[in-house]
């Protein structure tokens, strides 16, 4: 737990003049699980999309200072694509692509280069085992992605942010569109997923940061209210009034 | 307020009533014109079709002698072949620029580009045909000459280039809608996989986006088969099977063009002329039947 995979220091990011994150500063322990909570407009899936570059795909956003991933700068990383599949993103609404199961957790080992038939379908195997997938779908690999129920997407969609073994694991309210029972299992998954990544955990259901994390942030507005172990965020006197405020559902 | 229609026991204002009947009307119309052309063009070819043609040698023949004083022959077989290797060769022409073109507009341009080029492009599908087949025979008939050494210009190359110029608008605005139809989320699944810009279109956007790229083409090859003035200036206009692209050649829709002004009405050349309405009728109608069939096959699989 002591060392550091992901430092965040003083990030602003602006959508043309509009503030997303104002200077916010932060360290990610290797093997934890940092529960990230807050209303919406605080800048969370911002900062998701910061640490992966994805963000710069969307026209006029500025980005100031720095994220670092394992000590190194993530902006002055010239594999872009690189550092896209050593980070695996869940993001909130399931979306299966347009392929066949089988394909959808193929894709990201595929773009990183031509892969043995064999070695592709323990991947696939693998993954969707890990996201508790592949007893509802290994007799039907080849029907379409998209056909599968909500919560079956979303766990595809799991498996596929793990196809290309990433360090990290980003998951972006990723309940939001699943049952509570699937979501449990999902739970279940990131508890043994935790040995092996780093998973950062953007949620909307302050009771699964509460379940699930060793740490928790609290976002407001695009500033980083506090940041300590989940203990503490959850019990009666957390450093800052508001926090308290959120989580016991007292906000606005 | 009166009570109307199927919805007895609501109250349905009677604005809603007429502009029902009003819509139903538009609907019912487009198909009420498609049987009456089909009757109208039917009824004018009957008599010859089921009284004398020889149908075998109608479709098989090269041979088209309508004019001829001891001998009338009327064989499509070169003008079938000439329809449709200049619709092929088109085809061939236009997809890959349509579709190029399609994605560079929808995924590489930047916003304001891309307003500009619908702009253009919608200029260009709407130049009239017979300034396309002006151009054919004046500009690219000297060009070909020039290129090919060729004899004479007009040939299936340059009525084809002149069908791929015309069908190419269609098929970048049919096929940039379906892209941009794919949503945003498939494109940031696969961005954070970390698949590149040209791995996002070849697996991502064309698999999701096949339906309405197929149309775009179809309705393209439709374009092509269907067109008349310009083929009619442009490829030389002269009854021979086609053996390459510098072949001159004769299409089914220029015959009519050409012919029918100058036939006595309701005599055998008359009526022939309007068998080959009835063909180009059921040529079209069997692209699309296919069309529709394979859009069915994609999305059942």
């Amino acid at each position: 737990m002591e060392k550091k995979k992901i430092e965040v220091s003083e990030l602003r990011v602006r959508y043309g003049n509009k503030p997303a994150l104002n200077g916010v500063s932060f360290d990610v322990y290797e093997n934890e699980i940092l529960g990230i909570i807050g209303p919406a407009q605080s800048g969370k899936t911002t900062l998701l999309k910061v640490i992966n570059r994805t963000l710069e795909l969307t026209r006029g956003t500025t980005v100031e200072g720095t994220v670092k991933l394992d000590g190194e700068d993530v902006h002055t990383i010239t594999d872009v694509y690189g550092l896209r599949r050593r980070i695996g993103m869940v993001l909130p609404l399931p979306v299966g692509l347009p392929l066949s199961i089988y394909d959808n957790v193929a894709f990201a080992p595929r773009t990183a280069g031509p892969r043995k038939k064999s070695e592709l379908d323990n991947i696939v195997e693998r993954c969707l085992k890990q996201a508790a997938l592949w007893d509802e779908v290994k007799d039907r690999l080849d029907s379409l992605g998209t056909k599968l129920s909500g919560g079956q997407q979303q766990r595809l969609t799991i498996a596929r942010a793990l196809s290309h073994q990433p360090e990290i694991l980003c998951l972006d309210e990723f309940s939001i569109a699943v049952d509570p029972v699937t979501t449990m299992r999902i739970e279940e998954v990131l508890k043994t997923l935790r040995t092996e990544m780093t998973i950062l955990l953007v949620t909307n259901l302050v009771q699964q940061a509460k379940r699930l994390a060793n740490r928790t942030a609290f976002f407001l507005n695009g500033a980083l209210v506090e940041i300590d172990a989940t203990d503490v965020i959850f019990s009666d006197n957390p450093a800052n009034q508001s926090t308290y405020d959120y989580v016991n559902g007292n906000f606005g | 307020m009166k009570i109307l229609g199927k919805n007895r026991g609501t109250n349905v204002p009677l604005s809603e009533t007429v502009i029902e009947l009003f819509i139903r009307l538009c609907g019912i119309s487009s198909i009420l014109f498609v049987f009456g052309i089909f009757f109208f063009v039917f009824r004018e070819g009957a008599d010859f079709l089921f009284g004398g043609l020889d149908l075998g040698q109608f479709l098989t023949s090269p041979e088209w002698y309508p004019t001829s004083l001891g001998n009338k022959r009327y064989g499509t077989l070169a003008l079938i072949l000439g329809t449709f290797s200049v619709t092929a060769l088109a085809m061939l022409l236009a997809v890959p620029f349509g579709l190029g073109a399609a994605i560079f507009v929808s995924e590489f341009c930047s916003p304001k580009l891309r307003e500009t080029f619908k702009i253009i492009i919608e200029l260009l599908a709407a130049i009239p045909s017979v300034v396309w087949g002006f151009i054919g025979l004046t500009l690219m008939n000297q060009l070909i000459i020039k290129l090919f050494n060729a004899p004479i210009g007009l040939t299936m190359l340059n009525g084809s280039i002149m069908l791929a110029l015309m069908s190419v608008p269609i098929i970048v605005s049919i096929a940039e809608d379906a892209l941009k139809a794919v949503p945003d989320s498939y494109r940031e699944a696969a961005e954070a996989l970390g698949a590149t810009r040209w791995q996002l279109i070849y697996r991502v956007l064309l698999p999701a986006a096949k339906n309405g790229l197929l149309a775009a083409v179809l309705l393209g090859a439709a374009r092509s088969i269907g067109e008349t003035m310009a083929v009619l200036m442009a490829t030389g206009h002269s009854v021979n099977i086609p053996e390459g692209p510098l072949s001159w050649i004769r299409t089914l829709t220029a015959t009519i063009a050409a012919e029918l002004g100058e036939v006595a009405r309701g005599g055998e050349h008359y009526q022939v002329l309007f068998i080959i309405g009835i063909l180009l009728f059921t040529i079209t109608f069997a692209v699309n039947l296919i069309a529709d069939l394979v859009i069915k096959g994609i999305r059942k699989a």
